[in-house]
């Protein structure tokens, strides 16, 4: 069987590249998979501590996860929604060219 | 074929797995093979035409009575399409982004078939631990709303791969049509899970086991006809073939096809419509239990008569996706949204609400 | 010595690809490429939750993320036109992010590499029963308060989603439009891209009654 402490790792370096991404990339679609990216390694931590925790049918990393992905969902909405309306005014969506305040 | 009992429950099930998914492949592609011939025969009909007739190996005429009939009936059709498609030229145009242009066609016809996976099409065939479905999963309606929304890519991709204003417009009309759609299908199921309790969609069929007086499509009239009609959305079929519609967007996703490639679409649209009757089937219509009801079967003969109902109210469904097909004008785009979105969706949710009503007054 | 058989094959190959496309998201120039880089990462992920024993939790990833979040993300790319976007030049700033995801990896992994408790950890133990009747009983009785408060999160953000993504009216501010103000919006409410915008934008909120 996989021991507990490889699932850790990935979820690790997964929220990493999540957190690379998010900082370096200038575009506001690749910020928002990057927190996508982020948010799903910590639901990976769960999943995984359910799976191996000794009151795992008390299903509490399960019910979080599932309430996670809901406000995940919620998440992507609205984001994306901003992201287009911003396109729609600067015609980019380089966050570098969204400066100003005054739209 | 006494040696397959001495063999390892684990290698026994492998067996019988592998033998389904070939059987239920097998039939699902000679299936699609002769939908399209019903289709070409059916809107013929509609049209007072006579349809295909012609198409015959050289040796049926040798057959007295018979191999004319047949001919006349089209029953080779089919297969002279298959060889007009693998025989054309594979042309690929110089424009178009070719890795998304290649794997596009593949990506919209194996979610199709993958959402046959779970529907049980018989009871048993004697054994009663062998099941006549490939993988009686317990979250099998969830599977296939995953599933089926993974089609969406195949003909995203298309769109944006043919690199062409045309496709693009179908793929991008499509994706937002099958969203939509899903969202009306999903919720108009929530009501049928309430009734019954459970997602496996064998306890589904268990429950209206009784007879026809039991099926659900009497207890959910409602969540039987937004499932129907968003079933007719997901496959993007007439009156809702918004993606390919010809008069407008010559073929939609697809007009940057030919050959195999198209051929796969085509194998797609019509594999999609098999799921979804297949699921209507379950969900609705008993499955595989006869009019009068019935137990799982005990007997070979008993278990293959359950499948052979399974597949006639299947073809029940399919002759309806064709019958309407060349019955109703297409939509408006806008009238589609409205429809999915001011319509079906409050119309589900109040079934839901009524459902829940209903069962929280007679549980006690 | 450790058993080849020790070795978590379908794991790791698993883990490999979710990360390998993880990646790949972040860092391709073409934004198309990156959107579905991260549709095969969705999938690894709810790939590697079934390989968890956590069916409902899996399918629902391939459901709302792989079906509804992902195809959005996909769909705005296409529709803001940004498809080939070129790299900007390495600044200071995304060499100072790389440096704090690097620190932060190594803060993460470190501990877990070299912590000796979780090697003391048992085994997994049989499948837990996550029957779907009894995470709907839980939802329905335990978390029945969080559940409400979501429906609310997601009806907000599916409005809220609809009322910003909606094209400004035009029109409001000015008393006697010209003909190109009315042919433009009336395009808009007929377009095929504008419809589909708006019911778009407001899907994913909605995809889980």
């Amino acid at each position: 069987m996989t021991p507990l402490h490889y699932y850790l790792i990935f979820a690790a370096l997964l929220f990493s590249v999540g957190l690379a991404g998010a900082l370096m990339r200038r575009n506001a679609i690749l910020v928002l998979i990057g927190i996508e990216l982020m948010l799903n390694a910590a639901n990976l931590n769960f999943i995984a501590f359910w799976r191996y925790s000794p009151t795992a049918n008390e299903l509490v990393g399960l019910m979080f996860v599932l309430f996670s992905i809901g406000i995940a969902a919620a998440e992507a909405a609205v984001g994306l929604a901003i992201i287009i309306s911003i396109y729609r005014h600067h015609r980019s969506t380089q966050l570098q060219h969204v400066d100003r305040l005054k739209g | 074929m006494d040696f397959i009992r001495y063999l390892d429950p684990t290698v026994q099930f492998m067996l019988f797995s592998a033998v389904k998914i070939v059987l239920v492949f097998a039939v699902a592609m000679t299936g699609v093979a002769y939908a399209v011939l019903v289709e070409r025969k059916v809107s013929a009909w509609i049209q007072d035409r006579v349809g295909p007739n012609r198409a015959a190996p050289f040796f049926v005429h040798y057959l007295p009575v018979v191999g004319p009939f047949l001919t006349k009936l089209g029953i080779f059709q089919p297969m002279a399409d298959g060889l007009k498609f693998i025989l054309k030229e594979d042309f690929t145009p110089s424009y178009v982004r070719k890795i998304y242009f290649w794997i596009a066609p593949a990506i919209s016809c194996v979610p199709a078939l993958m959402t046959l996976a779970v529907i049980p099409f018989g009871s048993t065939l004697g054994n009663a631990n062998n099941p006549m479905v490939i993988a009686d999963l317990n979250v099998g309606i969830l599977y296939t709303f995953g599933i089926v929304s993974l089609g969406v890519y195949g003909i995203v991709l298309a769109g944006y791969a043919s690199n062409s204003k045309y496709p693009f417009l179908g793929g991008i009309r499509s994706s937002a049509q099958m969203i939509s759609y899903e969202i009306a299908m999903g919720m108009s199921v929530v009501s049928v899970f309430l009734v019954v309790g459970d997602l496996n969609l064998s306890k589904v069929v268990a429950y209206q086991s009784g007879g026809i007086h039991e099926w659900l499509i009497f207890k959910q009239p409602l969540a039987f006809f937004i499932f129907l009609v968003s079933a007719f959305a997901e496959t993007n079929r007439l009156p809702f073939d918004l993606p390919e519609s010809e008069t407008e967007l010559v073929g939609g996703y697809h007009t940057e096809y030919s050959s195999m490639k198209f051929a796969l679409f085509f194998l797609g649209e019509y594999a999609a419509m098999i799921g979804a009757s297949a699921m209507m089937v379950t969900l609705f219509l008993g499955g595989w239990t006869p009019i009068w009801g019935g137990a799982p079967a005990s007997s070979l003969l008993v278990g293959l008569s359950h499948i052979v109902w399974f597949l006639a109210k299947l073809g029940f469904f399919m002759v309806l996706f064709i019958w309407v097909r060349w019955m109703l004008p297409r939509f408006r785009y806008d009238q589609l949204m409205n429809l999915g979105w001011r319509r079906f969706i409050p119309l589900a949710l109040v079934n839901i609400i009524i459902t829940a009503g209903l069962i929280a007054l007679t549980h006690k | 010595m450790r058993m080849l058989s020790d070795i978590p094959i379908a794991f790791l190959m698993i883990a490999a690809v979710t990360l390998v496309s993880a990646v790949c998201a972040m860092s391709l120039r073409n934004l198309v490429h990156c959107g579905l880089c991260l549709v095969l990462t969705f999938v690894g992920l709810a790939a590697t939750y079934l390989h968890l024993s956590a069916e409902f939790v899996g399918f629902a990833q391939v459901l709302v993320y792989v079906g509804a979040v992902a195809i959005l993300i996909v769909f705005t790319i296409l529709l803001t036109r940004n498809a080939e976007v070129t790299l900007s030049p390495v600044s200071q700033s995304s060499l100072v992010g790389l440096g704090i995801a690097i620190a932060v990896c190594g803060s993460l992994v470190l501990p877990l590499v070299t912590s000796p408790s979780l090697r003391r950890l048992p085994a997994q133990s049989l499948a837990p029963d996550a029957q779907v009747q009894r995470i709907g009983e839980k939802l329905m009785a335990q978390y029945v308060i969080p559940l409400e408060a979501l429906a609310l999160v997601l009806t907000a953000a599916m409005i809220g989603a609809v009322v910003i993504a909606m094209r400004d009216d035009p029109e409001r501010n000015d008393p006697s439009p010209s003909p190109q103000n009315q042919k433009d919006t009336g395009s808009v409410s007929n377009s095929p891209a504008g419809t589909a915008l708006n019911s778009s934008s407001s899907t994913s909120s909605s995809q889980r009654p």
